[in-house]
């Protein structure tokens, strides 16, 4: 296992909470009534403050890594700061399915229920990590990600099988985003060696508890997911869908703009 | 005959009034209202609209038209005619020293 690697596999879990933190942000003023417009924002700041408790690590680990092999030269002593605002999209290690545009608020949560129910296998299996801060970190997350999970799959039900209207733009929402979950099983290059020494989650082992929660509420949504369908890949290694280049200019413009500028 | 749960207004959700308890062996408190689809939403938005700074371990909602409220017009009949009976106070016993608290 090499320094690489880890920082690879940090960065990952950052960039997946800070760019979904991103996205539901985006909501924030615009929900479709002032108390669902509070409980997205709620759940944004919730993704963001877990990115930086993975910045802070990633940047206290970068700055060990000796001369030669450290990421990111240039930045003398580097921060969570640097890491969101200064890196560019072929930098991040997010998977693709957060970074998909919001859409219509359908499609937002759906995006959230399936990340959140990986989060959340993810997380109960991360706290066992033999890295004592990823373990420290999933276990202080995972009370969050139970409540993002119970919020939005109780929304894909709640739209699923609402109107015929809800339940037609859910099944399109389905369409635009399915073939994203592919990718949340596909272990990263970074990510095989520590998952064998046990510092990364084997993604296999958490699959079947995904399946289950998924199929479970897609079948009370009323909605059919798609079976052998094609799945996107890349995001963990860098390569993104267009969207994401989008995100970072707007997320990123004011530290790009005027490094260092705090208010 | 209506169905209880139909919302006339159908470009809004019903209206819902919030009641948290602060800490275990306090009472629930009335701290606001807000809209909700039904009774699980409103306890979701609840969490979410009340209870960001800790304020509270547990959470009732009531839909605003089961609360049934005094006339504030009539406070004069309802509530003045308790302010000269000082005798359904329990000041008049003699306590011993020995009890404490009361």
């Amino acid at each position: 296992m090499s320094d690489q690697s880890i920082i690879d596999y940090i960065l990952h879990l950052g960039d997946n909470a800070l760019v979904l933190g991103h996205r539901n942000s985006e909501w924030t003023g615009h929900g479709p009534i002032l108390e669902q417009d509070i409980a997205l924002s709620n759940i944004a700041l919730d993704l963001i403050g877990q990115a930086r408790y993975y910045y802070q690590y990633a940047s206290r680990c970068i700055n060990a890594a000796d001369g030669a092999s450290r990421p990111f030269p240039g930045h003398e002593a580097l921060t969570e700061d640097v890491l969101a605002y200064h890196r560019d999209a072929w930098d991040f290690r997010n998977c693709l399915l957060v970074e998909q545009s919001n859409g219509h608020w359908g499609k937002t949560v759906l995006r959230q229920f399936f990340f959140s129910a990986w989060q959340f296998e993810l997380y109960g299996a991360l706290r066992h990590s033999r890295d004592s801060q990823l373990a420290a970190i999933a276990a202080k997350s995972l009370k969050e990600v139970t409540y993002h999970l119970r919020w939005s799959g109780e929304w894909v039900i709640r739209l699923g099988d609402g109107t015929e209207e809800s339940h037609t733009r859910m099944e399109e929402a389905l369409g635009d985003l399915w073939k994203y979950t592919g990718e949340l099983f596909v272990p990263a290059d970074y990510e095989k060696p520590l998952a064998l020494s046990g510092v990364a989650v084997d993604l296999a082992t958490i699959r079947p508890a995904w399946e289950l929660k998924v199929g479970e509420v897609l079948e009370a949504a009323g909605l059919e997911r798609k079976e052998g369908e094609w799945m996107q890949k890349g995001g963990k290694q860098g390569k993104h869908t267009e969207a994401l280049g989008y995100l970072l200019a707007e997320m990123q413009f004011l530290q790009r703009a005027y490094p260092g500028c705090e208010w | 005959m209506d169905n209880q749960y139909t919302v006339q207004d159908k470009t809004s959700w019903p209206l819902w009034e919030v009641f948290i308890r602060s800490k275990q062996g306090l009472d629930h408190k009335h701290v606001g209202s807000l809209h909700a689809a039904d009774a699980a939403m409103a306890i979701e938005n609840a969490r979410d609209v009340y209870t960001r700074r800790m304020e509270g371990v547990s959470i009732w909602v009531v839909e605003s038209r089961h609360i049934h409220a005094s006339n504030p017009d009539e406070a004069a009949s309802l509530y003045d005619p308790a302010n000269d009976k000082v005798y359904r106070h329990p000041t008049f016993y003699d306590l011993p020293d020995e009890l404490k608290h009361m």
